[in-house]
């Protein structure tokens, strides 16, 4: 894999979430937030996964960033500009920061070549969703239809 | 049926008191009903005591006795018992006779009070308990009875409960006697304690049988000495004389009964009854407790006399009387003549009751006037009274020949006369002789001769109710005359258990000349000096210091009062004044303390307690306060919190590693 | 001693820091479920980098792992969002810092 590749795209990637993370506007930062999420899409491509990254593609940017916008717009106040930035946000996630780094670095078996990939195909994929992956399938099944459900009683008008 | 009275003989005593209790029951409308179970009750003890009477004059030194068991406790037992015996027998009989006639009496005398149905029960509770203390066999059992005498004689006295006069004359009454009364306990214990038994007489085991006699030892003086002071009470002898004038507070018919009659002689029975105790030792008859009883005795008679003399009220010149001859009674057992002195006590019971009797006619005719200046003449106006309070007064003076208290007083003055320790007793006994005469005939001529004077004016007879006890008595008075002369000394043989036959030498002797002059001179001289009396008496206006000092008791209530009461006041207030002061002090300052500690446990309580849990209370609110700021409510905080928690963890992970 | 693993690694470390970012430190409320989702995302990534670079067997188990985190983190954000919805309807706010009613 191209090492340089990989840099250019996790900079992109990573200025993508900062600027959502940061951007005063609420509209500019949930774009950013698609933004970034195409960005990571394309390190799953990158590495060999193509089913994941479109999946990524198609429910993160597709359904969760729109929703995030149109959750924007439905709770518009007057001041569309989110006010004040903690600061302390900003130092606990440095020190987590720091903490992640050192235990990467401290792990001595991340020294791994690059072994070779069997291509992994949708048909492989379905068919181990069909198989040892089945009981997850039904459960995360239940679990969509739950949310959505739950989702629409969340938002319901409160009867008068 | 003689044996059965006298093997029960407990039963004569127990109907009276069972007709107190019936009369008692059957409240005060029943009059007539009241009356007649009291006047049944004595019926039947009268009869019964005849059928006692007669068994012991056939034997010669009867003595029936019943003991039993009361008790037992450990390995003592307390027994006690009847006795019948020529004393006990002839008590008996004068007892309910003369209380018979005395309740007929009643009847007409009570007739107009609300309270009949009360006084005919006392006067049977009265009559129970007298003859209890009569043929009591154990000395506790006769203290018993003697108590209850001194009890219906205070109910009695007491009895016109709305007079405060008569109250606190019955509670003179009871509190001096009592004054005996402690003597006579100390006495029973003691005599308790040195012979093991109180029974009298027991086949030869009893306290007053030979073999409890030895066991007394040097007691032997004062234990009878301690026994007299009960007597002293109840007899009225000096110094313990003071209740008896003022006991006449109570109605007629109880003077005639109890201070005349019957419990007055309770001391003089209670002597003879013990006399072995008083004789123990004797030289010649004469012991040092006998000694004392004879000048007491005569101190008391001479007295008694004097003050009558210069009394204007009725019955107190008759109560007078009453405790003068219960004085020369007393000489007579002391001198040894014991048989003399209950022959003179039976004689008197008649008489006195007879004269107290007559004495109420006269007031209830006069309507209730009892001073002798305001009566007069009443001679032609009571005539039944009049005999009869005649045959009375001279029975009482002692004329010979066909009155009782002759022949009675012969046989005291002649045991008198031959005391060997001294003659002095004899002589102080012929001026008391003449004394008596004298106050008597003062008496019958105030009262019944010269004019008619204020009450008497409107005076009547008495009804026959009335009048006919009297006959009975004043029969009586001269038949035991006739029945007493020392020609036949079968009393005197009946009570000592001697021989006696008819001698009529004995008739004449030389001291009933003697006594006859005497008399004779007392009375005469009585008329002459009184003929004329009429509102001041004669002696008033010759000597009135002398007269004023009799006429006042020789001011001897008012000695108790200024020596014996203060003192017992005295004690009174100090008493108040520790109760008040002392102990109520003690307690008020527990109380007190009770405060403090009170006082001292709130405020720990409070300040400390209270305060230290408040403090408390406070430091964990605090501590939840700065606690739950971790509990900020918003989620960022949260979230920062994990992450933190996170990288400490790793850290920690890191530092183990 | 950096390998393409250890920089995917930090790659993935660095995503999921600014996530973390992104939900402590924005008022709005909209931009905690954007952070989780940051954070969901970085945890993929270190997923599919660890099935890349270890050994293969027969089940590609990260890449289902994966598959199934995408498909929970979408029903957690539309409960999530409606969730902010209806908060907003209540309490006509967005901002985390009045919304402090399970304070103490």
């Amino acid at each position: 894999m191209n090492i340089v590749a990989l840099i250019i795209l996790a900079i992109f990637t990573l200025a993508a979430a900062l600027a959502a993370a940061t951007l005063p506007k609420l509209m500019h930062a949930a774009l950013s937030f698609a933004v970034a999420f195409v960005g990571v899409a394309a390190f799953y491509f990158l590495l060999g996964a193509e089913f994941v990254g479109l999946v990524q593609v198609f429910v993160y940017v597709g359904a969760v960033a729109v929703l995030v916008v149109f959750t924007i717009l439905l709770t518009r106040t007057d001041a569309q500009k989110d006010r004040g930035f903690n600061w302390s946000g900003v130092l606990v996630a440095i020190a987590v920061f720091v903490g992640l780094l050192w235990a990467i670095f401290k792990t001595q078996s991340l020294a791994i070549n690059l072994p070779k990939a069997e291509p992994l195909t949708v048909a492989r994929i379905g068919e181990l969703l069909m198989t040892s992956y089945v009981w997850p399938l039904q459960c995360v099944g239940v679990l969509l239809t739950a949310a959505l459900i739950g989702a629409l009683i969340l938002v319901m008008e409160e009867k008068r | 049926m003689n044996s059965l009275i006298v093997n029960n003989i407990w039963l004569i005593p127990a109907i009276p008191l069972a007709a107190s209790v019936l009369i008692l029951g059957f409240g005060k409308s029943a009059r007539i009903e009241g009356a007649a179970v009291a006047i049944a009750g004595q019926i039947i003890a009268l009869t019964m005591s005849i059928f006692a009477f007669v068994p012991t004059l056939q034997t010669h030194g009867f003595r029936a006795i019943q003991n039993f068991t009361w008790f037992t406790f450990g390995d003592h037992a307390l027994r006690i018992g009847f006795v019948l015996d020529p004393l006990a027998a002839a008590m008996l009989l004068m007892i309910t006779l003369v209380g018979l006639c005395i309740f007929i009496f009643s009847i007409g005398y009570m007739s107009e009070d609300k309270n009949f149905h009360r006084f005919f029960a006392y006067l049977s509770f009265f009559s129970g308990a007298m003859l209890g203390v009569v043929i009591s066999n154990n000395l506790l059992l006769l203290f018993v009875f003697w108590e209850l005498v001194g009890l219906a004689s205070y109910l009695l006295i007491g009895f016109w409960i709305d007079r405060p006069s008569a109250a606190a004359a019955a509670k003179k009454a009871f509190i001096t006697t009592r004054i005996g009364d402690m003597g006579f306990f100390v006495g029973l214990l003691w005599l308790y304690q040195r012979s093991g038994t109180l029974l009298f007489y027991n086949n030869g085991g009893g306290c007053l049988e030979n073999a409890g006699l030895i066991l007394l030892g040097a007691s032997a003086t004062f234990i009878p000495l301690l026994i007299f002071c009960g007597a002293v009470g109840k007899s009225g002898q000096f110094p313990l004389h003071v209740w008896l004038p003022d006991a006449m507070e109570g109605p007629t018919p109880v003077s005639a009964l109890i201070h005349a009659a019957t419990m007055v002689a309770a001391g003089v029975f209670l002597v003879a009854r013990v006399y072995p105790l008083f004789a123990v030792g004797a030289v010649n008859g004469v012991t040092s407790s006998l000694t004392v009883v004879v000048w007491i005795g005569v101190t008391t008679a001479l007295m008694a006399s004097l003050i009558a003399i210069a009394q204007f009220d009725i019955k107190r010149i008759l109560a007078y009387s009453t405790v003068s001859q219960l004085g020369l009674m007393m000489v007579s057992l002391g001198v040894g003549g014991v048989a003399a002195g209950i022959m003179h006590l039976l004689a008197h019971g008649f008489f006195k009751a007879l004269l107290f009797l007559g004495a109420g006619s006269v007031i209830h005719g006069c309507h209730h006037e009892q001073d002798i200046r305001k009566m007069g003449g009443l001679r032609r106006l009571m005539p039944v009274t009049f005999a009869t309070y005649a045959i009375g007064m001279m029975a009482l003076s002692g004329v010979p020949f066909f009155f009782s208290g002759a022949w009675t007083k012969e046989e005291i003055l002649d045991a008198t006369s031959h005391w060997p320790k001294s003659h002095l007793p004899y002589y102080l006994m012929l001026v008391g002789v003449v004394l008596t005469a004298l106050y008597m005939t003062r008496q019958v001529i105030y009262v019944f001769f010269g004019n008619r004077r204020a009450a008497s004016e409107h005076a009547h007879e008495s009804p026959a109710i009335m009048t006919l006890p009297l006959i009975v008595l004043a029969f009586c008075a001269v038949a035991l005359g006739v029945v007493l002369t020392p020609a036949w000394p079968w009393l005197d043989s009946y009570l000592t258990g001697h021989s006696a036959h008819f001698d009529s030498h004995l008739l004449i002797q030389s001291t009933v000349f003697v006594s006859l002059v005497l008399v004779g001179a007392g009375i005469a001289f009585g008329v002459w000096f009184y003929r004329r009396s009429g509102e001041t008496d004669p002696l008033q206006h010759a000597q009135p210091a002398l007269f004023r000092f009799l006429e006042n008791k020789m001011w001897i209530d008012e000695l108790y009062a200024r020596t014996i009461i203060a003192f017992a006041k005295m004690l009174a207030r100090v008493s108040d004044w520790m109760d008040r002061y002392f102990w109520d002090g003690i307690v008020r300052g527990l109380g007190a303390l009770g405060n403090i500690f009170g006082s001292l446990t709130t405020t720990v309580d409070e300040r400390g307690i209270n305060a230290g849990v408040d403090e408390g209370t406070v430091g964990a609110r605090e501590l939840g306060r700065v606690g739950s700021v971790l509990h900020s409510g918003q989620i960022q905080t949260y979230l920062g919190v994990i992450a933190i928690g996170m990288i400490a963890l790793l850290l920690l992970y890191a530092w183990l590693a | 001693m950096t390998s393409t693993l250890s920089i995917l690694l930090v790659v993935s470390a660095a995503l999921f820091c600014t996530g973390l970012l992104a939900a402590l430190s924005r008022r709005h409320a909209i931009f905690i479920l954007i952070g989780i989702e940051m954070m969901l995302a970085a945890a993929n990534l270190n997923f599919i980098a660890f099935w890349r670079f270890g050994p293969q067997s027969a089940q590609p188990i990260g890449v289902m792992v994966a598959i199934f985190a995408i498909a929970i983190a979408a029903a957690e954000a539309a409960v999530g969002l409606a969730m902010v919805i209806a908060v907003y309807r209540h309490y006509r706010t967005t901002n985390v810092d009045e919304l402090d009613q399970l304070k103490g």
